[in-house]
Parts: structure tokens; C-alpha cells; sequence
């Protein structure tokens, strides 16, 4: 028996503190994943990714037309930074995105939610970050199962073969 | 490749147990996979293993969300059917390949 068969990973511990469509589903993505696989998983969003969260954003996400290098014109040329300032930008990218997402079979983020806890996925909000925003407990989805200072947090990501991933 | 024997039939698997030759199946040898994942096969488990079956013959890609589409039953049962990692056992026990999907 190899090192990776004696100490799989047993648990992972997931933190998402970006709201952009490709910070939010890295996070999806690995957390489904996980669960998929058996790991035990604990999903916590903090900060602006709390917008992956809320009923009302949650499958509203876009992603950043301006500072971002990465993103490209159908094509493969590079997005001049000054298109991302044309109004509008920033939703046809996100709309392009999520259509390119779905053409994979990849769910938008509610049911990506509704995927996970069927599977005993656990979804977490952060208490500093709603308190900053204003953010309610009503205004958060009910995938959410409690809301976590940071050191519940950590409590919870404790044991042996639990790792925990910042996206 | 190596093969594996259920029901008093040989079959070819591939190094972690999924069957390479999905004609091969039988429901007796599921039953006979099924246990050896330490599960006991009931109708349901049946009508899934169908439909995911269907999908792989098909060419559509095996996804956990797909599932929810069967119409024979949703994600949250379908991980009850096959405890922990329920698409890689029920692929194994349906005698098709491994899905190499993400999602």
C-alpha cells in the first residue's frame, strides 16, 4: 500500500471568499467533487463570496471584464481592458460563461447547492462577513445549515486526513 | 487486463474492477458485485443501473447531476442506494466504465 491508498483524504474544508462565477464554481466544483468521491465536506462562504449564498445573487454571479488578463475574445485573442468599461460587458461575458458552463452539464448554483447537500455536503456562512455586508440569515438560501465564527470553523475542519482549501 | 468471475461467469475488468466489456453484464453477476461493495440490489437500484446504462450505450456523458433527470429517482436517494461514492459504485455494478467526469 502506497502513501496516497494509507492516508487518503478523509474530510476537506473549503472556503470561498470571492463572488466572481469562476471563484464560486472552483469551489462548487471541488466541493461536489468531494462529496461524489465519499470525502466528508464542510463548505464555508465569507466575504464576497457570501453572494453565492444569497437567494436573491446566488444565480446572478458574473465574472470581471476589467483587470482580468486571462479572459479572452472568442477566438482566442486577449480582451482589451477598455472593451471590459463598455456597458453591458460584464453581463454578456457572464451570460457567455454560464451558457459555455451549461453546454458541460454544469448546474447553475442553486441546484449545484441542491447536488451537494443531497449528498451530505454541509454549507456554512461566515458571522464577521455577514455582520460587515448586513447580510440576515433570511437573506441566505436554506442550503445554509449554520452560520460559524472563524474558530467554529476551524473546529469543525479538525481530525485526521481533513485538509482545507482557500479558492 | 484482468478478468474477475461472478455467477460462475469469467469477465474481463480493467485493474480497479470495472468491467471493460459492458455485453458481459448480467443481472446475477450485479448482484454478485453489489455484494462484494456491501450492498444488497433491490428494484430501484435496478432502474438506475437501466438508466445509467442507457446513458453510457447512448454516448451521453454520466454526470451526478443527470441523475436528478432519470425520472426514476433524485441525487439525494441515489446516494443512499450507493453509499459514499454512489456514481463509481453503481457504474461498477452496472458493468459499465468508470465515468471520467467532473461534475
Amino acid at each position: 500500500m502506497n502513501d496516497t491508498q494509507k492516508f487518503p483524504v478523509k474530510k476537506v474544508n473549503i472556503i470561498c471568499a470571492k463572488g466572481a462565477i469562476e471563484d464560486v464554481y472552483a469551489t462548487l466544483v471541488l466541493g461536489n467533487g468531494a462529496v461524489m468521491e465519499g470525502i466528508e465536506t464542510n463548505i464555508f462562504f465569507t466575504f464576497f463570496g457570501l453572494d453565492a449564498i444569497m437567494k436573491k445573487r446566488m444565480d446572478k454571479l458574473h465574472t470581471g471584464v476589467v483587470g482580468n488578463p486571462a479572459l479572452r475574445l472568442p477566438g482566442g485573442m486577449r480582451m482589451p481592458t477598455l472593451l471590459g468599461v463598455i456597458p453591458g460587458m460584464e453581463a454578456f461575458t457572464s451570460g457567455m460563461m454560464m451558457s459555455e458552463m451549461a453546454k458541460l452539464d454544469i448546474p447553475p448554483v442553486s441546484e449545484f447547492l441542491d447536488l451537494i447537500t443531497a449528498g451530505g455536503g454541509k454549507i456554512y456562512a461566515c458571522k464577521l462577513a455577514m455582520d460587515m455586508f448586513k447580510v440576515k440569515k433570511e437573506d441566505l438560501t436554506e442550503h445554509v445549515i449554520d452560520i460559524l465564527t472563524v474558530g467554529e470553523f476551524y473546529a469543525l475542519a479538525g481530525g485526521e486526513g481533513s485538509q482545507i482549501i482557500f479558492t | 487486463m484482468a478478468q474477475k468471475t461472478y455467477a460462475g461467469v469469467t469477465v474481463d475488468v480493467n485493474e480497479e474492477g470495472y468491467f471493460t466489456n459492458p455485453l458481459q453484464w448480467t443481472k446475477e453477476i450485479a448482484v454478485e458485485i453489489a455484494k462484494e461493495e456491501g450492498i444488497v440490489l433491490t428494484d430501484q437500484h435496478f432502474a438506475i443501473m437501466e438508466f445509467l446504462r442507457n446513458r453510457f450505450n447512448s454516448g451521453d456523458a454520466l454526470s451526478i447531476r443527470s441523475i436528478n433527470h432519470s425520472g426514476v429517482i433524485d441525487v439525494k436517494t441515489f446516494y443512499h442506494l450507493f453509499p459514499g461514492a454512489p456514481l463509481k459504485k453503481a457504474t461498477k455494478i452496472a458493468g459499465i466504465p468508470k465515468p471520467a467526469s467532473c461534475i
